[in-house]
């Protein structure tokens, strides 16, 4: 038996015991919820924070990371969103619906609420408090999940986005979640958001995050239908102690495309969940990570297939300057009866330091006798060969330097298939390099 | 002034020595071979003239146009006007090929102080110059030398050759891998770029690519030194009686 005995609770985890005994009457949701709630923190309470003793966390130790924890965000005041304009504008050129949030809340007055048939957006705090529908049917039940921070998130929902786009439409333009953390003083954010994209609806989704010195847990409940399309970008600028948790189930014959970019982050922890539930979809689960300096980027990517006929590709660069720190851990699981999978992972570190260290554990379990997967995992310098012959041509070092950290991650970031998204992404990467030279 | 001398040069790789006191002058528009066996140095020699960094001179000099080059990076001996042509061209992935030649061309004239190329001037250039080499636009189109045959890539180096206008170019078995119909497109673009203020280095095993690119003067290299120096019909005499002779004679 190794239960663990847990007397002693860290500042954080008792700073976080109290916010939840003080919040716990006021947050959003009664009934069914209120016990959702009341579980999750007992199931987050029973362990803690995650840290290195537990396999998932064991690169990102989280308990040992966080300090302290910061009190919930109060409600953003008229000079929080005055400082929110900015945010969500790595995005440019691209006519989005944007739909910003300020420290974790919403706020319709910074957001495109213009009416568009088949679509409908809401307040997540308000969906809880009203125990909307769409919440008593997905909230806390599309990926079934032990994982601490997700459940501290459900613990401590707060606001977030709450979308249903109904069958078969197709989304006139991207929707773009914008969250700004642009609080003053340190402060928390527990932000929950659930995207329902039904039956052959096809959207294109965003989600961006820019701001400061606080704490965010981030979760995502995705629920892509039978033959939806979506593509789904998760943008992360920000210096924030941030932990996102994308709970995505996937229906049949559906296509569902991922890319996750974070740069000039401090400690990030992205973790994914997928689940196949239903044959013949493919999944492309994508990112590039730019460190610099003592930032931290944890991909964390947690594959069920649990089909038969499903496609999987994942393909992950991360380029790594200073001493920063990346971890990428991918699990393939395949179940018995998902026979003819297709699971390929790669993942790919570039070191231009002697001191960042990356840290890649991809991982299969497959109990099913007809399937391919395979994975790859790489770490290493800049090829002194090719940057040779580059600078044997008139090239200067930190030119040749730069054209081959962007042809390193270009070669992901062209999978992008939305055009201005992927020059926009582009344009954030050169931006990143050109402020190594 | 000769426009480059080596004197006396020594050179180790790796902690192995493999120029042993190499002493070679080229003049002004003056096209040089420099024949040898396997192992004689020829390769690093062409390395070393370039600024590659993982070989280490111990003693002597490279002087270009009276000036030593031993401390400048690769970058900077380029805007002065040195090329390598690569015996094995690398492939670039993720770099068209266009934007690798504007970067390399602008930044050497920057170097220099000169200004950059516009962007339908310098489209304009390697449309013409890619022509006569027979490289298509879809090459062009390409990421550096990927997915190129061996002719390809050697011909995409007498490319950059023509464009980059070096003042002393150094062929590292340009012709190895090449069939008689793409030796002669290389040697004629080679050909081409001969002019009085032009001086090259052709190295070369054999004697066949000698037939195409007539030396003005032919030096032998054997174990990391000049052991001969004469006219093109020493070419004609290396090939055949073989290099055993010098081989023996440097022992």
């Amino acid at each position: 038996m190794n239960a663990e005995v847990r007397a002693i609770k860290t500042p954080a985890e008792q700073a976080i015991a109290e916010s939840f005994a003080r919040a716990r009457g006021t947050l959003p949701g009664k009934g069914a919820l209120a016990v959702l709630r009341e579980d999750a923190f007992k199931r987050f309470d029973a362990r803690g924070l995650p840290h290195r003793r537990v396999e998932e966390w064991k690169y990102t130790d989280l308990r040992a990371l966080m300090r302290e924890s910061y009190p919930l965000a109060a409600p953003p005041d008229a000079g929080a969103k005055a400082r929110s304009k900015n945010a969500g504008n790595v995005i440019t050129g691209v006519d989005c619906r944007r739909l910003t949030f300020v420290d974790g809340a919403f706020a319709p007055e910074l957001s495109n609420l213009a009416p568009e048939a088949g679509l409908t957006i809401g307040s997540m705090a308000d969906a809880l408090a009203k125990d909307d529908a769409l919440v008593a049917t997905h909230v806390g039940k599309t990926i079934a999940t032990d994982d601490a921070a997700v459940a501290l998130n459900t613990a401590l929902m707060g606001d977030g986005a709450i979308i249903r786009i109904a069958a078969a439409t197709q989304l006139k333009r991207p929707i773009h979640l914008v969250f700004a953390s642009v609080s003053q003083t340190p402060s928390s954010a527990f932000i929950r958001s659930l995207i329902v994209v039904e039956k052959g609806a096809k959207a294109v989704l965003i989600e961006s995050h820019d701001g400061g010195a606080s704490q965010v847990n981030t979760a995502l409940e995705l629920v892509v239908g039978d033959e939806a399309r979506v593509d789904y970008f998760k943008i992360t600028q920000s210096r924030a102690l941030h932990v996102s948790s994308l709970l995505a189930s996937v229906g049949a014959r559906a296509t569902f495309n991922t890319f996750a970019f974070t740069s000039d982050a401090q400690l990030v922890r992205n973790q994914n969940f997928f689940r196949f539930a239903g044959e013949g979809s493919t999944i492309g689960i994508r990112g590039v990570n730019l460190l610099r300096g003592k930032e931290h980027v944890d991909t964390t990517l947690l594959i069920e297939h649990a089909s038969a006929h499903c496609i999987s590709r994942e393909q992950f660069k991360s380029v790594l300057d200073g001493e920063s720190h990346n971890v990428f851990q991918g699990k393939i699981v395949v179940k018995p009866h998902a026979q003819k999978t297709d699971a390929k992972m790669m993942t790919r570190a570039l070191l231009l330091s002697d001191d960042a260290e990356a840290d890649n554990k991809p991982e299969l379990e497959i109990f099913a006798d007809d399937v391919v997967c395979g994975h790859g995992a790489t770490a290493g310098a800049l090829d002194p060969g090719l940057k040779f012959y580059l600078m044997s041509r008139g090239i200067y070092e930190k030119e040749a330097e730069a054209l081959l950290i962007q042809a390193f991650i270009g070669e992901t970031i062209e999978e992008i298939a939305h055009e201005g998204i992927r020059d926009a992404l582009m344009f954030a990467a050169l931006k990143w390099l050109g402020a190594r030279a | 002034m000769s426009l480059l001398e080596v004197k006396n040069l020594h050179v180790e790789v790796e902690d192995k020595k493999i120029l042993n006191g190499l002493t070679l002058t080229i003049e002004k528009g003056q096209v040089a071979a420099i024949m040898g066996p396997n192992g004689s140095g020829k390769s690093t020699l062409a390395y070393v003239l370039a600024g590659k960094d993982n070989y280490k001179v111990t003693e002597g000099d490279i002087l270009l146009d009276g000036e030593s080059i031993l401390q400048m990076p690769p970058d900077e001996r380029a805007a002065k006007g040195v090329f390598l042509a690569f015996q094995y061209p690398v492939e670039v992935p993720g770099v068209a090929t266009m934007t690798f030649l504007r970067t390399a061309l602008n930044a050497q004239r920057k170097t220099r102080g000169e200004s950059e190329f516009s962007t339908p001037e310098f489209i304009k250039l390697v449309r013409d110059t890619a022509a006569h080499l027979g490289v298509s636009q879809e090459m062009l189109r390409r990421a550096v030398n990927v997915g190129f045959s061996g002719g390809e890539k050697k011909r995409n180096e007498i490319l950059q050759m023509a464009i980059l206008q070096p003042r002393l170019a150094v062929l590292d078995e340009t012709d190895s891998g090449l069939d008689i119909d793409a030796l002669k497109i290389v040697a004629d673009g080679v050909n081409r770029l001969r002019s009085p203020e032009r001086s090259m280095i052709v190295i070369t095993h054999y004697q066949r690519l000698l037939e195409y690119i007539v030396p003005d003067v032919v030096h032998v290299l054997a174990k990391g030194k000049v052991v001969k120096t004469g006219g093109k019909e020493l070419a004609l005499e290396l090939e055949a009686k073989g290099y055993a002779q010098y081989t023996d004679e440097a022992a």
